[in-house]
């Protein structure tokens, strides 16, 4: 046995080092027109010989470490929730708790803080409506970003060519990339699954690189600027109203301050969420959602029970695009701001995995994810050039050994016995 | 001939050129959806590094004064295409095998995990800058009317055709008459009843992702050397357009995605001879959609048949 575990810690102590020696061990650096390569520090083939010796001694030891992990005791994050019933009677309360604390909590804090907030509510709303795509209609959609363009685009260029408001650009943010989706998925959604990834990933770099080309109308790669901030009934957060417009500070008599303007929009972001949790909870409920979720369990029993599988993952497809488009449209009124690059694949990849993270399906675990994927970078800023090389790593980690995501959806159910 | 004709001359042949690259990374797509199902996201990501590690060889041999540029040649696609190849069987092994047997959708989400990885992980080793090898083949023929236009043939483009329809006969041939061809045919068929006789199925799926990675590796070094630049953002783009190629021709079918490169490949070449030239990735995903629309078995591909 140990003999064999040798043998296997050898081989793979190899592979390591051709995967390694020719990619990290010299580098290549232009010198004027010629190209040189130059032999890595020492320090970097410490690391490789390190990196290497790890891989030998746990391919080597690796019964030793599968049996001394197996005894380690693993948390059972399900029996830290109390029981249904209990669960049942403490829930109106507990939603009251959590959004009266949402909305005092960022008068207590700086406004850094708020700002960071604003940004993961973003990726809770995006995380949620991708989450009917992918979690809950079980539709791999790479090229989610697209819709959250086009919400975004939607807005700055209704406001800056026709000066439409925030709040009339809302609802028709949300249509436009409904409609897209729409028009998009009709044709794809007959599909297998994998092409329609490929499909929304190609739709997605079509969409930026017409951002990008269409000079004329989107400004190409400088982007729109000064995209005008959401108003509360016609109340500007501006330190100077605009013409005929009043501010809010004028308005309440206050003295102004920058960070009103932070705080109004995190309590927009945090209505936006309850609003989209809302209807998605809603729509679970409804036969359409758990047409959903039984789609994805078993496409082909579905269909036998008479179910429109197109129609299902049309509606699916649609409302999960409308979500973006709002959190789009947010977004361009947040940072007043935006450019084709704020909506690349990596993006996508981004959302995609707080949805993974989270546990596909499960509300409470996307947002949970969304939350992490947000604030961990913050703190994690020395690391930053690693950041999306341990975001990849980590997306492979949590399929191999976690496939179920952080918090997994139940749902009381019964299994029959084989 | 008329001027028109030899620019479109000219056009089809800088368009077989790409295509046949095309061609070469689109098997890989293509030999493993063919036998596991799935789509190796990471496929861009080993031609890149393929690039990459034939730039470093070159760049190498000829800092330590080596002149004769075959045998540079040869040595950079040997050490290129071994490497790559152990790229993909440590991707297949460590990201893949684990999750056979489970939902679709967790293999698809591993492989962009990996994906990105790979390309971070050239980022930090090599910088994100691009790197610039200078023209090792140069000279061309050229033909035509002078007076109208001049259709050239680079000695570069030449030796892209050869060593794609080198590397493709060798495929072929491989698939069809090796016992290892034989198995991998098989694999495809029925992994379960191969595996009843005896024929080491984990073995064969490894193998394919090899091959897969040592094609993307021939073309990227064939790619590296005809734009002369490479830098860690290629793969991601370039795997996109070899899918493509691969889904146009019928997934999982070889000959198809030697057929979907070319297609895809002179298409790009047409689009942005007479089109603006950041079109040409809207009108090949544009194709895409369209075929999949009217032909989601692709040209060669046999339509799928869903058993219960």
């Amino acid at each position: 046995m140990m003999r064999q575990n040798f043998y296997t810690a050898f081989f793979a102590a190899g592979i390591t080092l051709i995967l390694t020696c020719l990619m990290v061990g010299v580098k290549l650096t232009s010198e004027g027109t010629e190209l040189r390569v130059v032999g890595a520090t020492a320090a970097q083939w410490t690391w490789i010989f390190g990196g290497i010796a790890i891989v030998f001694l746990s391919q080597l030891f690796r019964d030793q470490i599968s049996a001394a992990s197996a005894g380690i005791p693993r948390p059972n994050l399900g029996k830290l929730l109390p029981a249904v019933s209990v669960q049942a009677r403490l829930k109106p309360w507990l939603i009251a708790a959590v959004i009266v604390g949402l909305i005092v909590w960022p008068f207590m804090v700086s406004r850094g803080a708020v700002d960071l907030a604003t940004l993961t509510l973003i990726y809770v709303m995006l995380g949620l409506g991708l989450n009917i795509v992918v979690g809950l209609a079980g539709l791999l959609d790479l090229g989610y970003v697209a819709f959250y363009a086009i919400g975004a685009y939607t807005y700055a260029l209704l406001s800056s060519y026709f000066g439409l408001s925030f709040w009339v650009c809302l609802p028709i943010s949300a249509l436009l990339a409904a409609t897209f989706g729409f028009v998009l998925g009709f044709p794809v959604l007959r599909l297998r699954g994998d092409y329609l990834a490929i499909v929304t990933l190609g739709f997605g770099e079509i969409i930026r690189i017409l951002l990008n080309n269409w000079t004329g109308l989107t400004g190409g790669p400088n982007g729109i600027s000064g995209i005008d901030k959401p108003t509360l009934f016609g109340l500007e957060f501006n330190r100077r109203a605009s013409d005929g417009a009043t501010t809010f500070h004028e308005f309440m008599g206050i003295d102004y301050s920058s960070s009103y303007k932070v705080i109004f929009l995190y309590l927009i972001a945090v209505l936006l969420v309850i609003w989209v949790l809302f209807v998605i909870n809603r729509l679970m409920r409804m036969p359409i959602g758990r047409a959903w979720e039984a789609l994805r369990e078993d496409e082909i029993a579905c269909r036998s029970l008479g179910l429109n599988r197109t129609v299902i993952k049309l509606s699916a497809f649609t409302f999960g695009a409308s979500t973006a488009g709002f959190a789009g449209c947010f977004f361009a009124a947040r940072q007043g701001f935006i450019s084709p690059e704020s909506f690349v694949f990596i993006e996508s990849a981004i959302i995609l995995a707080i949805v993974v993270l989270g546990g596909m399906g499960s509300q409470f675990g996307v947002i949970l994810a969304a939350i992490v994927m947000t604030i961990l970078p913050e703190f994690a800023r020395e690391f930053s050039e690693y950041r999306m090389l341990l975001f990849g790593l980590l997306m492979v980690l949590m399929m191999r050994w976690r496939p179920q995501g952080l918090l997994p959806s139940k749902r009381p159910h019964m299994e029959l016995k084989r | 001939m008329s001027e028109a004709s030899l620019y479109f001359l000219q056009q089809l042949i800088n368009g077989l050129t790409i295509g046949s690259t095309y061609a070469l990374i689109a098997i890989g797509y293509t030999m493993v959806y063919g036998i596991i199902g799935m789509i190796n996201f990471a496929h861009g990501e080993i031609y890149m590094i393929g690039s990459y590690i034939s730039f470093i060889v070159i760049a190498g041999l000829l800092g330590m004064g080596m002149v004769a540029l075959p045998v540079i040649l040869v040595i950079a696609l040997v050490i290129a295409v071994f490497t790559a190849s152990t790229y993909g069987w440590a991707v297949e092994r460590v990201a893949y095998r684990p999750l056979r047997g489970s939902n679709r959708l967790i293999p698809l989400i591993s492989a962009i995990g990996m994906s990105i990885f790979l390309q971070n992980y050239v980022v930090l080793a090599q910088g994100s800058r691009d790197v610039a090898l200078a023209p090792q083949i140069s000279g061309s023929w050229t033909f035509g009317d002078p007076q109208l236009f001049e259709v050239s043939l680079s000695y570069m483009q030449l030796l892209i055709w050869v060593v794609t329809v080198v590397c493709m006969t060798a495929l072929t041939l491989f698939i069809s008459r090796s016992r290892m061809g034989r198995a991998c045919r098989a694999c495809s068929e029925d992994q379960g009843m191969t595996n009843l006789l005896g024929i080491d199925t984990n073995r064969t799926i490894a193998m394919t992702f090899v091959i897969g990675a040592a094609l993307a590796a021939v073309a990227g070094l064939l790619l590296g050397l005809y734009y002369g630049v490479v830098n860690p953002f290629v793969g991601f783009i370039a795997g996109l357009k070899a899918f493509t190629a691969a889904v146009l021709g019928g997934i999982g079918s070889i000959p198809g995605a030697m057929l979907g490169g070319l297609i895809l490949g002179v298409t790009e070449a047409l689009t942005s001879a007479y089109f603006p030239s950041e079109y040409k990735d809207v009108v090949s995903f544009g194709l895409l959609i369209l075929i999949l629309l009217f032909r989601p078995s692709g040209l060669l591909g046999k339509p799928e048949v869903e058993k219960v």
